[in-house]
């Protein structure tokens, strides 16, 4: 029963992920660490940094590779059908009923409402991922590769691969 | 054949070239199909993006999905869907597994190390980018108010996000819109 976990696992972010690909992955994550324990916090991680350093849709690299992790190629299709189907049939059947509404408040309200959780369980995420480098390895360690990467993101605004890439040189060498 | 061959090549240079996830994607797709095929007009495309992020789900695959549908059907829609994700997915497993088998390395767990505080930084400000829409569509106290409880529900009552989620969009729906009045009023302010 791995393919209908991994079905489930994906389909439950996938229709609840408002706000695009990165609103799926703390929802992703609930349901691989949290709920299947697939993944340990650092896995999850891992393959969340490598998802980010390569091109296209995180939300399907997540899918396709966790999928293939658990289930074999067949786990990785199942996800990969879960994040995308759903909505994908949405879109189409719904298309020309929401573009005659798409004004209403009702429909502007959808999206707007659950971004307050999208941002709490982004938080979180980020938060855990704070804490466990901080046990890993330590505050100084933690600080300076925050401040650093920060910095190299939002300031000189150099491309997310590129500092992922910078953090694996660094830690490969220093820690 | 041709359109077919079209899609494909479309959605895979968008797969390909989309750095920073599914919202990278969007100005390429917005450029394969909108200038460089003519699949749709600006006006469409605006309509269908805005609409793409009223539904759930990732949009870098509903967008290529609707267009692949609209331009050839079915088929179109499945061409679209895998050129766009299978190629970095391969990407990912192949990477992901051949690392993995490193993984006892000490400079190899240096590195996993040192990644996990970037990718903290990377979702505190997609953190900051999601309050900051939630403000600017329902103001501060609003959004204050809301994080808070929804904070409490979800940390320390461990109600699934699903259900929250799912409670917010029946509320939305059911709520009553704003009187016509009000709506006018807005509507001659913002211009």
């Amino acid at each position: 029963m791995i393919y209908w976990e991994i079905f489930v696992a994906f389909f439950v972010p996938g229709i609840l992920g408002y706000g695009g690909g990165p609103a799926s992955i703390p929802l992703v994550e609930n349901e691989v660490v949290d709920r299947y324990g697939w993944m340990t916090v650092q896995e999850f991680s891992e393959v969340l940094a490598l998802g980010n350093s390569l091109p296209g849709p995180i939300a399907t690299k997540m899918a396709g590779y966790i999928g293939y992790d658990v289930g074999g190629v067949f786990g990785a299709f199942v996800g990969v059908f879960a994040a995308v189907a759903p909505s994908l049939i949405i879109m189409i059947l719904l298309f020309g009923f929401l573009l005659k509404y798409k004004e209403s408040p009702k429909v502007k309200r959808l999206t707007l409402y659950v971004r307050p959780v999208i941002a709490i369980l982004l938080g979180v995420m980020a938060w855990n991922f704070f804490k466990e480098s901080y046990v890993d390895i330590g505050f100084w360690q933690t600080g300076i590769i925050i401040v650093a990467s920060y910095l190299l993101l939002e300031r000189v605004k150099l491309h997310p691969a590129f500092v992922i890439i910078g953090a694996f040189i660094y830690g490969g060498l220093l820690l | 054949m041709r359109t077919h061959w079209n899609i494909f090549i479309a959605f895979f240079r968008v797969g390909m070239l989309g750095y920073g996830g599914g919202p990278g994607s969007i100005p390429l797709i917005h450029k394969e199909v909108v200038d460089k095929y003519k699949w749709m007009t600006a006006d469409e495309f605006g309509d269908l993006l805005a609409l793409g992020n009223t539904l759930p789900g990732p949009i870098a695959t509903k967008l290529p999905g609707y267009v692949g549908y609209r331009v050839r059907g079915i088929w179109g829609m499945i061409n679209a869907v895998l050129a766009t994700i299978v190629p970095t997915v391969i990407l990912m497993i192949v990477l992901l597994t051949s690392l993995s088998s490193v993984k006892d390395f000490d400079w190899v767990q240096g590195m996993t190390a040192a990644v996990i505080p970037v990718v903290g930084v990377m979702l505190a400000v997609l953190t900051w980018q999601f309050i900051e829409k939630a403000i600017g569509g329902m103001g501060w106290i609003k959004t204050g108010i809301m994080s808070v409880i929804i904070f409490a529900l979800l940390q320390f009552l461990n109600v699934h996000p699903g259900i929250v989620i799912g409670v917010l969009l029946v509320f939305a729906l059911v709520q009553k819109d704003k009187s016509k009045h009000d709506d006018g009023s807005r509507e001659g302010d913002s211009p």
